[in-house]
């Protein structure tokens, strides 16, 4: 389980997160939603060890962030961060093969490679896997990068803006993946997401984050409200239930 | 790979048997004294130091690129040969008649410290577009070259330092290369860390998630480029293109995983190195060109040809 108690940040004068407590459940879909600057991503990077806080306490199962060598952190936690502005040419294969660098620091044994296959299939980039990154369509790209993820086999998986410049099909693929990881591995999943009505259908739990505060927390049903989206998003919302979903409309 | 080795020693060979002096191959079972003298006097440490020059610059260029995540980046665009002959100027200033080892030693710590000024700079600023990023590096360089004229002036060394602004091979003799072999280590140093190499041009948050230490990476592979650039202006001189044309011309073919491309950029590091030292030294036979023009030359027609292709390939 991760456990955040009261954890603040600042840049600058500016308060990003505000005193922020939540616990994320194993084996569940969260995700996290809210207007630009609700310190989304931050809480991802802290909780992730990729940015410092400045006050407060994050446990990973039970132990303290700091308290974890940050190779085995490696192997229990894995963060996506918008990826689209890294530029190297490696093969899909190599990439997912990087999955397995807290395991064996880049000197695969056979049951890395078995990891990495199994990974490619599971994203289904067989065809592909010699393929350059700089070859591939964006959805192609993310695919990659999950799998890599997928390889790097932690029970928390963080993804920041999963969805981001994808079109709904791809969208829909990468959902349909990041549910499948949580029912049939039972991964934890983490994700900071602005469309509403994706998180509404797929995430277990929906985390709604404004100005650095959590406002709410709860099943689609507790957060698609429109009173509460109205305040969160100074927007006039209409909500529908469409095939037990409910979906909102804001346009 | 094969190939480029069987290149390599031919090259190689027939750099053995041009110049001045004429030795045929046939001459090896019976060399008279002279000749004997002639080759390990000269030629072969004139061979082994292009061929370690040559590994080692391109290395460094590749190392850096992956480094700063451009591939515009290398030791003569990022201001670091700039720093190492600045310091090779502060060590006969304040060490007058200081060994070769001194110098090398002040020279590394200027490069080393220029890398790491670089990096800094390049952490503080916003706009990081492709292009940004070298010019950043050319113009930390053009400000560290104003200081080092400056002080070449003012201390009467502007001939002295002017000696290692071209690259050039043909005062390579024994006794006077030497000091290359301390980059032998590193070169090696660098093929270990290939891996941490590649992961760190994933960009910081990426190598931290897959739990690479990230700092320590780039303080080795900083360390590993300011080391041989500095062990290479003070025996061979400055040379330009290398480090950047020559790991970009591998990556076409090769991609960025560097357990896979370093070697094939080191051996064709050295065959281009070996190739326009040898072309420079027939064209005007019996004189000779130096190095640092015709890699100049050449370097920058490939480099035109690598920036036309592009498309597709956005650096």
């Amino acid at each position: 389980m991760i456990e955040v108690k009261n954890m603040d940040k600042k840049y600058g004068t500016n308060k990003v997160l505000d005193n922020v407590s939540l616990k994320i459940e194993r084996g569940k879909v969260t995700s996290f939603i809210g207007p630009n600057g609700a310190g989304k991503s931050t809480l991802l990077s802290i909780i992730s060890r990729l940015m410092d806080k400045d006050s407060g306490q994050v446990f990973i199962d039970g132990k303290e962030l700091e308290d974890w060598d940050t190779k085995e952190l490696a192997k229990k936690i894995s963060i996506l961060k918008q990826f689209n502005h890294i530029n190297i040419r490696l093969t899909v294969r190599d990439l997912v093969s990087f999955g397995r660098f807290p395991y064996c620091n880049g000197k695969l044994t056979e049951e890395d490679w078995q990891q990495v296959d199994e990974a490619i299939d599971y994203m289904k980039l067989k065809d592909i896997e010699y393929k350059y990154l700089d070859q591939l369509s964006g959805g192609q790209k993310q695919r990659a990068y999950i799998a890599m993820i997928i390889a790097q086999d932690t029970d928390y998986i963080l993804l920041d803006e999963p969805l981001n410049n994808l079109d709904m099909k791809h969208s829909v693929e990468i959902m349909k993946t990041l549910r499948r990881l949580a029912e049939e591995k039972g991964k934890t999943v983490l994700i900071v997401i602005h469309d509403i009505n994706f998180a509404s259908c797929y995430s277990d739990h929906i985390v709604v984050l404004c100005k650095g505060k959590v406002v709410e927390k709860g099943g689609a049903d507790d957060i698609l409200r429109e009173d509460l989206l109205e305040k969160v998003y100074e927007l006039d919302f209409c909500i529908k239930d469409i095939n037990n979903n409910k979906i909102c409309l804001y346009y | 790979m094969k190939i480029l080795i069987l290149i390599l020693v031919l090259l190689s060979i027939f750099s053995i048997f041009i110049g001045v002096k004429d030795i045929s191959i046939w001459d090896i079972p019976n060399l008279n004294k002279g000749q004997i003298h002639i080759l390990m006097l000269s030629r072969i440490p004139r061979l082994i130091s292009i061929i370690v020059a040559g590994f080692g610059l391109s290395i460094c260029g590749l190392i850096m690129q992956r480094i700063t995540q451009n591939r515009f980046v290398s030791p003569t665009t990022a201001g670091t040969m700039d720093s190492a002959k600045l310091g090779i100027l502060t060590s006969i200033i304040i060490f007058p008649g200081s060994s070769t080892l001194t110098k090398m030693i002040t020279s590394f710590i200027f490069a080393l410290a220029g890398s790491f000024m670089f990096l800094g700079i390049l952490r503080r600023i916003k706009y990081r577009n492709t292009v940004m990023i070298p010019l950043i590096g050319l113009m930390l360089g053009g400000v560290l070259d104003s200081i080092t004229s400056f002080l070449a002036y003012r201390y009467d060394l502007v001939q002295n330092i002017s000696s290692w602004l071209q690259g050039d091979f043909s005062m390579i003799i024994k006794g006077r290369y030497e000091l290359l072999y301390v980059s032998i280590p590193f070169v090696i140093l660098a093929f270990i860390y290939a891996n941490k190499f590649t992961l760190a041009g994933m960009g910081k948050d990426l190598s931290v998630s897959l739990g690479l230490n990230y700092n320590q990476v780039v303080a080795v592979g900083l360390t590993i480029v300011a080391l041989i650039s500095s062990t290479v202006i003070i025996t061979v001189g400055r040379i330009p293109f290398l480090g950047l044309i020559i790991p970009n011309l591998v990556s076409i073919y090769m991609g960025d995983n560097l357990k896979k491309s370093l070697l094939y950029t080191a051996l064709l590091g050295a065959i281009f190195l070996l190739f326009c030292d040898i072309l420079g030294r027939i064209i005007i036979y019996p004189y000779e060109i130096p190095i640092g023009l015709t890699v100049g030359v050449l370097g920058s027609l490939i480099f035109l040809y690598l920036l036309a292709r592009r498309k597709g390939y956005e650096a």
